[in-house]
């Protein structure tokens, strides 16, 4: 790729957008995850009387917080993706556009 | 870790009976589809890109169902319900770390591997960076994952084979090997893809079913269900909270690491962003294989704690009376329980659909193997790229068959390993060797190519390291006394991934060569190109 193509989609204040959207959505929704799972990983190194407690007669809170854990990987990359295809790509198109 | 799951049975020759008629003639169905996507696909497989990236013409819902298929492997379908049938809980921790790799590959990683990559990640890194010592690097990580997680795979096999047709193990491992063999060969990318698509689905509605007549035995009510588990347990109540897998934090820690980070490393995973038209199509595909694999945990979890009651509560199953070991070795409660709730019928089918599922995995682990060599090693290292298709492709059919026989080797040699806890291992090495390099290099302008390499190496050695030393290789496999492990933790991921991040950056900062100024000025190009996919249109025919 020649470098004036890469001065040009640098220089468009579209790339500048997709940029900062992009990267602030991206890794807020990577740390969010970073954070549930860590969580998760700390109340079962560290807090097993916390998973314990009891819910029910045998069930443990445990259980649904394994689940929510798995339901919110689900989301969160549903998440992503809906907003990726729709708003990021536009973009990518005006900005491909821009530079032909 | 896992001291019951450990060490499987050793098999009584005499309990080396054939399972019914019925199941052996669903078995035969199934693996002749197989073959017969194969033969269609051979036939569509002409040049390199056909036979490493399916010719980039898979949909985002196929590619996600094919990439769920290479997930949910014989290790995460019966390595993971038998752990939660020999300690509970303890299974959901493996199952979540699995899954929340994803989020992580698809909001950090996936745009931007599409949109830089062609066949395998080491074109990706080796965009700014110079190709040969990093091809070398990410030839020797991905030969080093692919062989971890082939023994798990052909452990499972093995098991399986032996429990339906009576077979001796080592006939059993040394079968799917050569059937392996055939199928990549002859298919490529292409026929493992279409297979793995197949078997996802038949795997899903399996599993469903399993579930749904497990829960119909309580009345669908799944607390009435952990409740039969939890009295008939040996555990009893510990079996609903965390116990064996975190007997210490720190592997804990470290065995989370890898999980999460792992799946970014994978190269068979890796090489599915390959097989996608664009960035839009590869996104799409991680979200459907998000949902599957999500869904299908919570299945593998219900089937489980089924197999509690119902499988080790009925000496048909046992080695002895109850509270003895499993027939067939540990892996098997899953096919089993398939036989308690569904008679022959679907043991034949969930044997059957298991089985296609590890020649898929194995296929498409081979293929990520066989790609190392031919497309980074041979043509990138060897012949420095003045190489032709035709003979590309030669060498990679001729890693094909060596990589057979290794996996056969290796087989062999792990029999008596717990299969989740193998593919643990592989996400180790993959998160200590492949992860760093490639996160680093799309994200960090000052990463040069002596960084990347030292970096590479260091996480890889490291965790290949100490898991030759930890006590599951050291002692289990390697037979040394109990107790004299130099490493005490069954989990390296939280010393070798560090090692590795410091290596990229410490070597990189050091570098202060005119090749590494080019190298940082070169990330421009590689920025605009990793988040537009401008200049990636010529991407698939290099």
């Amino acid at each position: 790729m020649n470098t004036d193509v890469v001065s040009r989609v640098r220089a468009n204040p579209k790339f500048a957008e997709l940029e900062r959207k992009r990267s602030l959505f991206s890794r807020q929704l990577a740390v969010l995850m970073v954070v549930i799972y860590g969580g998760f990983i700390y109340a079962v190194a560290f807090q097993k009387p916390f998973l314990a407690t009891k819910i029910g007669s045998v069930v443990t809170l445990g259980l649904p917080i394994g689940l929510g854990v798995i339901l919110s990987a689900i989301l969160i990359t549903g998440w992503y993706v809906a907003r990726a295809n729709g708003e990021y790509e536009q973009l990518i198109r005006e900005i491909v556009e821009d530079t032909q | 870790m896992m001291p019951a799951l450990a060490a499987g049975p050793g098999f009584d020759p005499a309990q080396q009976q054939a399972t019914g008629v019925t199941a052996i003639a669903m078995f035969a169905g199934v693996v002749l589809v197989t073959l017969f996507v194969t033969w269609w696909a051979a036939r569509r497989t002409r040049t390199t890109a056909d036979f490493y990236a399916a010719g980039g013409g898979i949909t985002g819902f196929q590619n996600g169902l094919a990439i769920a298929g290479d997930y949910m492997s014989a290790a995460s379908f019966l390595g993971i319900s038998a752990l939660v049938y020999a300690s509970g809980y303890d299974g959901l921790i493996y199952s979540v770390g699995f899954l929340v790799g994803w989020p992580i590959i698809v909001t950090l990683m996936a745009d931007r591997l599409r949109n830089l990559g062609t066949f395998t990640f080491a074109d990706v890194v080796s965009y700014r960076l110079e190709p040969t010592p990093l091809r070398s690097l990410a030839a020797a990580g991905t030969l080093v994952v692919v062989a971890f997680y082939l023994i798990a795979q052909m452990v499972g096999a093995g098991q399986l084979i032996r429990l339906l047709f009576g077979l001796d193990y080592n006939v059993a491992v040394v079968l799917v090997g050569v059937l392996m063999v055939l199928f990549v060969t002859f298919g490529g990318m292409l026929a493992t893809t279409w297979v793995q698509i197949i078997k996802a689905g038949l795997l899903l509605g399996g599993a469903t079913l399993i579930a749904v007549l497990v829960l119909a035995q309580f009345g669908f009510d799944v607390t009435a269900l952990f409740a039969r588990a939890v009295e008939v347990h040996p555990d009893h109540e510990a079996i609903m909270l965390p116990g064996t897998i975190v007997a210490n934090p720190v592997e804990a820690i470290s065995l989370g690491l890898a999980l999460m980070f792992g799946a970014a490393g994978l190269p068979h995973m890796l090489m599915r962003f390959f097989t996608v038209a664009d960035a839009r199509e590869a996104r799409k595909s991680v979200f459907w294989a998000t949902g599957f694999i999500g869904y299908f945990y919570i299945l593998t979890f219900i089937i489980g704690f089924g197999a509690i009651p119902l499988v080790a509560q009925n000496p048909d199953y046992l080695t002895g009376p109850v509270g003895s070991e499993l027939r067939g070795g540990a892996n098997m409660a899953a096919v089993w329980l398939a036989q308690a709730v569904g008679g022959d019928l679907l043991l034949g089918f969930i044997s059957a659909v298991a089985f296609a599922t590890i020649l898929a995995v194995v296929s498409g682990l081979t293929l990520a193997g066989a790609s190392a060599v031919s497309h980074d090693l041979y043509a990138g290292v060897w012949r420095r790229g003045r190489v032709d298709e035709r003979e590309e492709l030669r060498v990679s059919k001729i890693t094909t068959l060596v990589l057979g026989m290794v996996a056969i080797g290796l087989g062999i040699a792990f029999e008596k390993q717990n299969i989740a806890f193998m593919v643990g291992l592989a996400f180790a090495v993959a998160a200590s060797a492949n992860f760093p390099v490639l996160i680093v290099s799309l994200y960090w302008r000052g990463l040069t190519t002596v960084g990347a390499v030292l970096g590479g190496w260091l996480g890889l050695i490291s965790a290949v390291t100490l898991t030759v030393l930890s006590p599951s290789i050291w002692v289990v496999v390697l037979g040394n006394p109990a107790g004299s492990a130099p490493f005490p933790y069954n989990a390296p991921a939280l010393f070798s991934m560090p090692a590795a991040f410091i290596g990229c950056w410490l070597f990189s900062m050091i570098d202060r060569t005119a090749r590494a100024g080019g190298e940082r000025a070169k990330f421009d190009a590689q920025f605009v190109r990793s988040q537009t996919g401008i200049a990636a249109e010529g991407a698939s025919s290099h």
